[in-house]
């Protein structure tokens, strides 16, 4: 490609060249719809574009590409006719489908000379990284949220990929906390939605030791007891507003009350206020109610009591009628959907209903009430997001496509676009990080997993950590040269049910014990991935710290010691908003983001003993959510 | 707490919803009634325009008269290709009908004639002027218009020359909310802003050694321009040996070293004639979009007042420079 005098960027060099290369974008929502434009108008000529999103109203103050009358369409399909109205000659290809599926194989991804990532989640992320590894493509990530943004360069083997820092973990909360002990609005949105809602309106098989209740004495959750599945149960003859006044009595009244009882959660906290509906509605206040109705058709308890304000804070009053009416509506608008309800933040009603559940909630334990619009982001975990930041990083990503496809790598850079200027600057770039030689995705280096070998099974293995931590989508799991575990289509019928009798089998119980010294294999074909666990056994975990039962690191060492060289490997469960200050990980409130306590092996140079902390037995936890926060 | 205030609709509420949780909802009601004119619409200021009517101001006014060409298209998106076939519609035109369609919430409309002959009362219709590429002539009557008006009128000027770009700020006084960092709490700021005749002014040799060099290179090719009568971007890699000559007696006459802007970049600028990088158009109407939005909400800290990209080193720089 031909270079100025200088060897500096000009612009007749490119022009010319791109018009060959053939570029994959994957993601077309607010970054995607900039980048494509960009692309083209950068003279791009051949692009594939992957997006399994249909569009949605609250798309459409930024994702520029899309109108109203789009609205539930494919976002990769209406992306490319809207481009093709300004540059008809281009050559674009829409696949309307996630990017993990089989036909995106690894000579798929070779076809590309560069990757170009506008995505809202880092299972994704991971998954695309693996891909550009494996077929030797860079690849530049990148993500916004508000203000903020940055875009990187991956080239394998040159600069590190994108798992080689460490990624934050879903934020999650300790059952406790939840059920018993909130603190924060954002554990009473958590109740009001994985447990009430859930409760009230979900699947009722789904809900299983995870109960409405209010105590945290393990011996009257009340998850066992059979009279409590019946009281959630509309009886005979009973009409929908009694049974969302007897609910209302219960989860906010009598459940306290008896939570009350237990004086040693008391102690070092503020005692909770029960609600009874008697004294918080008036019989007026309970009698004036649903005249008005929303225009739209869209069942909505704020519309029938005449609640026009998103931005305001009810009061105690009208969160308890929107608790009431909410129910009533579910039970007579929504019957259909009644057993199945999963939260879903542009489900108005359940939007609604949670609202008024975790302000009634948070009233009683003296937290300060939210708005609607406040809670549905909150409980939405919904990602701030503007037309000007994805603007600016569609055009740094093309910038850096520009780079590599003149063979100019050594002038990569990772950009960081600030909302305060540091110095002077407002557009930061910063040169890119060699990779982590002890990386276990793109270095191989081993991890360590540290479980109970008595009571761990596959089964958690693979959902703990494999799934959720490792990101692999098919394992195959080997111990030695025998197999243990494959996912996939074209399995044997005899190898499935030997498959099948394992997966619940205690570690220690298995033909040969897998126990401390064990190393196991996983391994994903079509991500080209492999890595292998070291087994070691360890009795106890604290629940706290450690809820999932297994603790995962990159810390060899810790095999034959109990106090440890920490390892400058990820840290899978590490928070690292500290570390590299990503958009990604800038998120809403500061106040919600409880990410899981790490294992404190990211910091090089510090040392710390594994064992000898109180221990706890293993809890599960609520996960938040499992979006990384990140615009798309 | 903000006080009562009126209501989004519930259009405006679902549409503008992600935006909202960044700027709030009284910086957005202020936004819905700043009105905003663009002059020319180059590939930075289609850049510009969708961002800001994404947003939701509330009105949008495009003045350019000229033809719809394949060269006006090439880094204009707003353009519809089988527009290029039509007869009598101006860019100005063309783009209103693009943006309209973005937003149906914001008024777009193209004005008819040109900047220069309207009455000085016309800019007094505005709330923000932006200025695409246009002679330092005419940039700097336009700044004294928008002073001189009885309401704030904050003005821009924004250009992309190739794989560089540059925007000048004048919000004559601004008052704005941010939150403080010591207790997250909103507290109010006042800045003062330069004129464009007053920025001009300040003297070379009194500007901090780690200045951007892209400052002193652009003013050198835009007096060059001029002195040449040239249209702004009516040149070539020809003109290197005369710019040259040119920048040496401006380093003379300002008494700094010539090598304060070294000479491939003034090639680069000049290798690019009037053509605009998409990926810097884009990046550079982000700014723009982004400090307008600022400045009409009165949420957040607005830069102050000259912003530059270099595609080359990748840096995108703040540059305070008033009179002392």
């Amino acid at each position: 490609m031909a270079m100025s005098d200088s060897g500096e960027l000009s612009q007749q060099m490119y022009v010319n060249d791109v018009q060959k290369e053939k570029v994959l974008m994957v993601g077309a929502g607010g970054i995607g719809c900039e980048l494509l434009k960009t692309l083209v108008l950068t003279g791009f000529k051949h692009i594939h574009l992957i997006d399994m999103d249909t569009i949605e109203v609250s798309n459409l103050n930024r994702q520029f590409l899309f109108r109203k009358s789009h609205v539930g369409q494919s976002k990769a399909k209406v992306a490319r006719e809207a481009v093709l109205k300004f540059r008809p000659g281009v050559e674009i290809v829409a696949h309307h489908a996630n990017v993990k599926n089989q036909e995106f194989d690894i000579d798929f991804f070779k076809q590309f000379s560069v990757v170009l990532n506008g995505l809202d989640n880092l299972d994704a992320r991971r998954h695309v990284n693996r891909m550009c590894l494996a077929a030797g493509v860079p690849l530049v990530e990148s993500g916004t949220t508000g203000y903020l943004g940055q875009v990187t360069v991956h080239i394998k083997g040159r600069t590190e990929c994108y798992e080689c820092q460490p990624k934050p973990a879903p934020k999650s909360y300790p059952v406790c906390t939840i059920t018993s002990t909130p603190s924060k609005l954002i554990h009473c949105i958590v109740w009001a939605k994985e447990l009430a809602l859930a409760k009230l309106f979900g699947d009722k098989g789904q809900v299983s030791d995870l109960d409405v209740r209010s105590t945290s004495n393990e011996d009257n959750a009340v998850s066992n007891d059979p009279d409590e599945a019946e009281f959630f149960e509309v009886r005979s003859g009973e009409s929908n507003r009694s049974y969302a006044e007897r609910v209302f009595n219960r989860i906010f009244g009598q459940n306290i009350v008896t939570a009350l009882q237990n004086e040693d959660t008391w102690k070092a906290r503020r005692r909770p206020d029960p609600l009874f509906l008697d004294k918080v509605l008036t019989e007026e206040d309970a009698a004036t109610q649903n005249n008005a109705s929303s225009n739209d058709g869209t069942v909505s308890a704020m519309a029938s009591l005449n609640l026009k304000n998103p931005q305001e804070i009810w009061s105690v009053k009208d969160n308890a009628r929107v608790f009431l009416e909410s129910i009533r509506l579910f039970l007579e608008k929504r019957s259909k959907d009644v057993g199945k309800i999963v939260f879903d933040k542009d489900d108005q009603l359940a939007v609604e209903f949670v609202t008024a559940a975790a302000n009634l909630r948070a009233h009683s334990f003296g937290i300060p009430m939210q708005s609607v619009f406040e809670a549905k982001g909150m409980a939405g975990n919904i990602i701030h997001a503007i037309a000007t930041t994805n603007a600016i990083i569609a055009g740094l990503i093309v910038l850096e496509a520009l780079k590599l496809l003149s063979n100019r790598t050594e002038e990569c850079r990772m950009t960081y676009c600030v909302e305060h200027p540091s110095g002077k600057m407002l557009l930061m770039p910063v040169e890119m990080a060699e990779p982590n030689p002890r990386c276990y995705v793109c270095s191989e280096t081993p991890l360590v997993l540290e479980l109970n070998t008595a009571t761990a099974t596959m089964r958690e293995v693979i959902e703990k950590v494999v799934k959720r931590k490792l990101g692999v989508t098919d394992p195959v799991i080997m111990q030695g040269a025998t197999l243990l575990h494959e996912a996939g289509e074209d399995i044997e019928e005899d190898m499935v049910a030997y498959y099948r009798a394992l997966l619940d089998k205690k570690f220690v119980d298995y033909p040969t014990p897998i126990t401390t010294g064990v190393v196991l294999t996983v391994e994903d074909y079509h991500q080209d991935f492999r890595c292998s666990l070291h087994v070691k056994h360890r009795d106890t975990f604290d629940e706290e710290k450690e809820p999932e039962g297994m603790v995962l690191t990159g810390d060899l060492a810790s095999l034959n010691t109990t106090e440890t060289a920490a390892a400058p490997t990820p840290a899978l469960d590490a928070p690292s908003k500290a570390e590299n200050g990503h958009a990604e990980e800038e998120e809403e409130d500061e106040n919600v983001v409880m990410v899981e306590p790490a294992p404190k092996a990211a910091t090089a140079g510090t040392k710390r003993k594994l064992e000898n902390e109180e221990t706890h037995p293993t809890e599960k936890r609520l996960r938040a959510s499992e979006a990384v926060p990140v615009e798309v | 707490m903000d006080p009562p205030t009126e209501l989004l609709t519930e259009q405006e509420a679902a549409v503008y919803d992600r935006q909202i949780r960044v700027w709030g909802v009284d910086a957005q009601r202020k936004l819905s009634k700043a009105r905003v004119l663009v002059v020319g619409m180059s590939g930075v200021i289609a850049e510009t325009c969708k961002n800001i009517v994404l947003a939701g101001v509330g009105s949008l006014t495009l003045v350019d008269d000229s033809k719809l060409t394949l060269e006006a298209s090439a880094a204009n998106f707003l353009i519809q290709f089988d527009e290029l076939e039509g007869q009598g519609i101006t860019l100005a035109e063309a783009c209103a009908a693009s943006l309209r369609d973005y937003n149906p919430m914001v008024q777009v409309k193209a004005e008819a004639g040109s900047i220069q002959n309207k009455p000085d009362s016309f800019f007094g219709n505005f709330d923000a002027i932006i200025l695409g590429r246009s002679s330092i002539s005419l940039r700097k009557h336009v700044n004294e218009l928008c002073r001189k008006q009885g309401h704030r009128i904050g003005f821009y000027s924004v250009d992309c020359r190739g794989t560089c770009g540059s925007l000048f700020v004048d919000l004559k006084s601004h008052s704005y909310v941010s939150k403080r960092a010591k207790d997250d709490k909103d507290a109010r700021h006042e800045l003062t802003y330069p004129s464009l005749e007053e920025a001009l002014s300040v003297p070379w040799k009194s500007f901090p050694k780690r200045t951007s060099k892209l400052l002193f290179a652009l003013r050198c090719l835009e007096d060059f321009e001029h002195a040449e009568g040239r249209q702004p971007g009516h040149v070539s890699s020809q003109d290197l040996p005369a710019l040259l000559a040119f920048w040496k007696s401006a380093c003379e006459a300002q008494k700094v070293a010539e090598n304060l802007v070294s000479e491939p970049l003034f090639q680069r600028l000049l290798g690019s004639g009037s053509s605009e990088l998409p990926p810097v158009c884009a990046i550079l109407g982000g700014i723009v979009g982004q400090e307008l939005i600022k400045a009409m909400s009165g949420k957040g800290e607005p830069l102050r007042n000259y912003f530059f990209f270099d595609a080359a080193d990748g840096k995108g720089i703040i540059e305070m420079v008033a009179p002392k």
